[in-house]
């Protein structure tokens, strides 16, 4: 009862500071980074339902293909048939936007666009974004591209089906698949809408981290996931006018005639005129963009293990330097690797041999990462919170797909593997799975910061396992129905005698994907319960170092009341021999831990002392104003 | 009824677990286990991630092993041979990678959770582990890299000379199979002379085309090369033969294509698996529609005498239905009837 009535007050005291706000100013066009983050975060939730929930129906096809789906008439209504069974289209469009939900509107909006918009202004010191204004836009274009993407859920001849990558001709021509009528014009639409959405608000965050750094905070002081929200930003503003310019150019061959992706087709009883186009130049554009994507969903998570990890080990990241330089690593070559998505595209194999070369070379930043990570938890002193679980999670997702991945890389043996089931569990341990835990470690590690409350920790630890071995359970043995040449994107396998077994198999990946999907609301309610009901979080929950805990409990806008704080050391001097805690802030001067500091930052402690007499000055000439 | 009876089931369920969870919060408050940095679910944490290693390593082991005859699809042709022990190779490499690293993360987690007398080591860089661990994986996957460079290279040379050409064609939902006859050079086609007579688009004003025939199956003899010159007609496919390890798209406009050697007839292949059903199989591995998942066309392969046989046994187009040269210029119609009465 006593919390209740605290956050009542809390509540109420909290409203005297904003009276400024009203409702729609507040929570709905608002231009506090803060309330976009949430925003962000919130419509991320509700679109990793749907996606969710979208694999969940055709996991129950590729599971029980005999199965008399009838039950689902009333939400899928004609896409079940008389007998029972679900359209083949329709199962298409299942797993198209399945992966377009997941990939962009879950693990690019839900991800950077809550933790870039969050954390950016407050782990650097910032008042807010550069431009408020041009971040409200980013997430209402975000929000218009959701709303044409749901619409286009329900259409009679269904969404988008031509696979997330909507290759050409499939996704160009309507005679070819229903989908490609309305629900493929609605997807470029809303594709539209959030490639403005991601471009807003990356120019955002590189200019926010580049300028408006608070004083001391240099960039070898920024934290690690500060690093990961900056780079992840280079890389969207750089290859999202990419996907754009395919997607134009899709749009012109679908409604103006011509003929970029388009070439001798025959198609519904008639020759088409379109001649001299080339469907492999649409898969170069789309991977132009498509592999970077994959690295602008992972850097953040990654990001935000480093930080979580560091903090909960009570120890420095190891490497922070090589950390840096990996990430930085991975940006430029994210752009160098494309064409490994199209190495039995029928492109050029010299030009395969070159993708092959350069594709191997980015796993070595990844490697060096993860034996970082190790590293950090080595002689560490762990402390087991939800965040810290679902970080050492993504660690392990991180190394079994990023492991899968050097088969795949390698274009001899992508033969074989290219498109089947391998693929499918590569790329969602290593992308889905890992991004989305290093999400889950975002929400669960700065829900105190986002809502003044604590999660419940046990429902975590219940979350967290449930989730941990559910996705094992679904995506492992996805290896072996791989290797064994099962194809993606089928409907049911039974029509091969090479692919006619493991149906048990696939039954089991089904059940352990439906009880995954079932233990996320364990996660729902706590996250909503928590939200009005959680304990009353403490300023420093996890005991961190970074800037953002040393905002009050509810940072109004602006973030600090008064003087935004300076910084003088990095973030990560935790357990330093010497000192009394075992953290150190990075506001806390070096100056004042004389008996912990490091030789080299002793003579730095001379030149610390000329800032913090700048600042003393600032201090009173506003003083002796406001007198 | 049942529905009702269900939702009546899952709110009690809920409820009871409505009840454990408040019942749980409050025992967490009245212990003051909130308080502490780390409470008692620390050492459970940490033992769980061991336990969860053991127990699934030895379910990945276990199914490793007794699977490992039906994942493995036998070889069928010269190059798969070399792809798949690059892909063993790789295996073994990412296989100990993986069990090190899973060994560490796990038993990390348990040797070194929280103790309040203890401090963490202050241990932030080390340039000598750095430049180990970046240029190990460095020479390994080198070596990985060059392997398999050169067995891609080998792979996508240049066929040879006299390797046998059939073509295949994609389209919505089905393969086309079709031979170049005995003069092993395909006829001209052009997409606008498709139709119903007509599938594959072939120009029979081209003299190459008089002999070519299809065929419901792919036939192709053991030991010989062959070359599929692959082609789609409305969308993008895949012609993906899983034994023969062989994938290549299908691409309207751009004819690619994909040349390997067959090392088992189908029979030999029957006789070593002990399965008298067993084909080789082609199906599509680019998403095409609605039957993209029902594209299947079989691969016969024959001992070399026998394919020669049956080659001197197949009808040309034009044999089969003289209604495709009737339109052609009077000098190439008696051309194609000069080669229609040969091939009778």
């Amino acid at each position: 009862m006593a919390t209740a009535q605290s956050a009542l007050h809390s509540a109420t005291a909290h409203d005297d500071h904003e009276h400024h706000d009203n409702f729609i100013t507040k929570y709905i066009f608002s231009t506090d980074h803060k309330m976009i983050g949430k925003q962000f975060l919130v419509t991320g939730i509700f679109w990793a339902l749907i996606g969710g929930f979208l694999s969940v129906l055709f996991r129950l096809q590729l599971g029980f293909p005999e199965m008399d789906m009838s039950f689902l008439k009333p939400i899928l209504g004609g896409w079940i048939d008389d007998t029972g069974a679900l359209n083949p289209e329709f199962y298409l469009a299942l797993v198209t936007m399945h992966g377009t939900i997941m990939v962009f509107f879950v693990l690019t909006a839900g991800l950077s666009g809550t933790f870039s918009n969050f954390l950016i202004p407050l782990q650097i010191g910032a008042r807010d974004m550069a431009s408020g204004f041009m971040n409200m836009l980013s997430y209402w274009f975000f929000f218009i591209s959701g709303v044409i993407m749901f619409i286009s859920l329900f259409l009679e001849t269904g969404p988008a089906a031509g696979g997330w990558v909507v290759y050409p001709p499939l996704s160009a021509l309507e005679q070819a698949i229903p989908g490609s009528g309305m629900g493929m014009t609605l997807w470029l639409i809303a594709m539209t809408f959030f490639i403005a959405s991601s471009l807003l608000g990356g120019i955002n965050y590189i200019t926010t981290v580049i300028n408006l750094r608070t004083k001391g905070m240099s960039f070898s002081k920024l934290p690690l996931t500060i690093w990961s929200f900056f780079l992840t930003a280079v890389i969207g503003l750089l290859s999202f006018p990419v996907l754009f310019a395919a997607a134009l150019l899709l749009v012109f061959d679908r409604s103006f005639g011509t003929s970029f992706y388009l070439s001798d087709i025959y198609i519904g009883g008639e020759a088409l005129s379109n001649t001299g186009g080339s469907a492999v130049l649409y898969q170069h554009l789309f991977w132009f963009l498509g592999h970077p994507e994959v690295y602008i969903v992972l850097l953040p998570a990654l990001g935000i293990t480093s930080e979580v990890i560091a903090t909960n080990s009570r120890k420095p990241i190891f490497g922070y330097k090589a950390m840096i330089i990996s990430m930085l690593g991975i940006t430029i070559l994210s752009f160098v690797v494309w064409a490994h998505h199209m190495f039995v595209s029928g492109l050029n194999p010299f030009l395969g041999s070159i993708f092959m070369f350069l594709t191997l070379i980015i796993a070595i930043p990844s490697a060096v990462k993860v034996f970082n990570y190790l590293t950090t938890l080595w002689r560490g002193n762990l402390i087991f919170t939800p965040a810290m679980l679902f970080s050492i999670g993504l660690v392990s997702f991180f190394i079994s797909g990023g492991l899968t991945g050097i088969f795949l890389g390698n274009s001899a043996i992508d033969i074989q593997l290219h498109d089947t089931y391998f693929v499918v569990a590569h790329f969602h341990l290593v992308m889905g799975s890992a991004s989305f835990f290093g999400l889950m470690a975002g929400v669960y590690h700065w829900f105190p910061k986002m809502f003044g409350r604590m999660m419940d920790a046990k429902l975590g630890y219940i979350h967290f396992w449930l989730t941990f071995i559910g996705v094992y359970l679904v995506f492992f043995p996805m290896h072996y129905i791989g290797i064994a040449g099962f194809p993606r994107r089928y409907y049911t396998w039974t029509n091969f005698e090479f692919s006619s077994m493991y149906t048990d198999l696939n039954m089991f990946i089904s059940i352990a994907a439906i009880l995954t999907f079932v233990a996320q609301f364990i996660f729902l309610f706590n996250f909503f319960y928590s939200m009005y009901r959680g304990r009353k979080a403490s300023l420093n929950p996890w005991r961190s170092n970074t800037l953002e805990w040393t905002t009050p409990l509810h940072p109004g806008h602006g973030n600090w009341p008064g003087e935004i704080p300076s910084v003088y050391r990095w973030p990560y001097d935790y357990s330093k021999p010497g000192a009394k805690e075992d953290f150190i802030m990075q506001t806390v001067p070096l100056s004042a831990t004389p008996e912990s500091n490091l030789p080299h930052e002793q003579e730095l402690v001379k030149l610390e002392k000329e800032i913090i007499s700048e600042e003393e000055e600032v201090l009173i000439a506003n003083e002796s104003r406001e007198s | 009824m049942y529905g009702f009876l269900i939702a009546i089931g899952i709110l009690l369920l809920l409820s009871i677990v409505w009840m454990v969870y408040r019942i749980q919060t409050l025992v967490t408050v009245v212990k003051g286990s909130d308080k502490k940095i780390a409470s008692g679910s620390n050492k459970v944490n940490a033992f769980l991630f061991v336990a969860f290693m053991v127990v699934f390593g030895a379910l990945m082991t276990w199914y490793s092993i007794k699977e490992f005859d039906n994942y493995q699809l036998p070889i069928g042709s010269e190059h798969g041979v070399i792809t798949d022990r690059l892909f063993w190779i790789t295996m073994a490499v990412t296989g100990v990678v993986f069990i090190i690293t899973h060994i560490l993360l796990f038993w990390f987690p348990y040797k070194y959770q929280y103790d309040e007398k203890r401090k963490a080591a202050f241990f932030p860089h080390n340039n000598r582990l750095e430049v180990i661990w970046t240029v190990v994986p460095a020479v390994v996957l080198a070596l990985l890299v060059i392997s398999g460079w050169k067995a891609w290279s080998d792979i996508t040379g240049p066929a040879p000379e006299n390797a046998h050409v059939v073509e295949i064609m994609g389209y919505q939902f089905a393969w086309e199979v079709r031979y170049p006859g005995m003069d092993n050079v395909l006829g001209e086609y052009d997409y606008r002379l498709i139709n119903a007579t007509n599938v594959s688009g072939v120009d029979f004003s081209d003299k190459n085309s008089f002999d070519d025939f299809n065929t419901p199956i792919v036939v192709i003899p053991k030991g010989e090369p062959v070359i599929f010159k692959i082609r789609a007609r409305d969308v993008l496919h895949s012609v993906f033969a899983p034994h023969m390890r062989l994938k290549m798209d299908a691409v309207p406009g751009m004819p690619t294509r994909f040349w390997f050697t067959a090392t088992k007839t189908t029979e030999e292949m029957r006789a070593e698996l002990n399965d008298p059903e067993f084909e080789y199989e082609i199906a599509c591995t680019e998403v095409c529609g609605r039957g993209h998942f029902s594209m299947r066309k079989v691969i016969t392969v024959v001992e070399p005498a026998e394919y020669k046989k049956w080659l001197a046994e197949q009808k040309p187009y034009i044999v089969n239905n003289p209604s495709l040269v009737a339109d052609l210029p009077t000098e190439l119609k008696e051309l194609a009837e000069i080669s229609i009465s040969e091939n009778k």
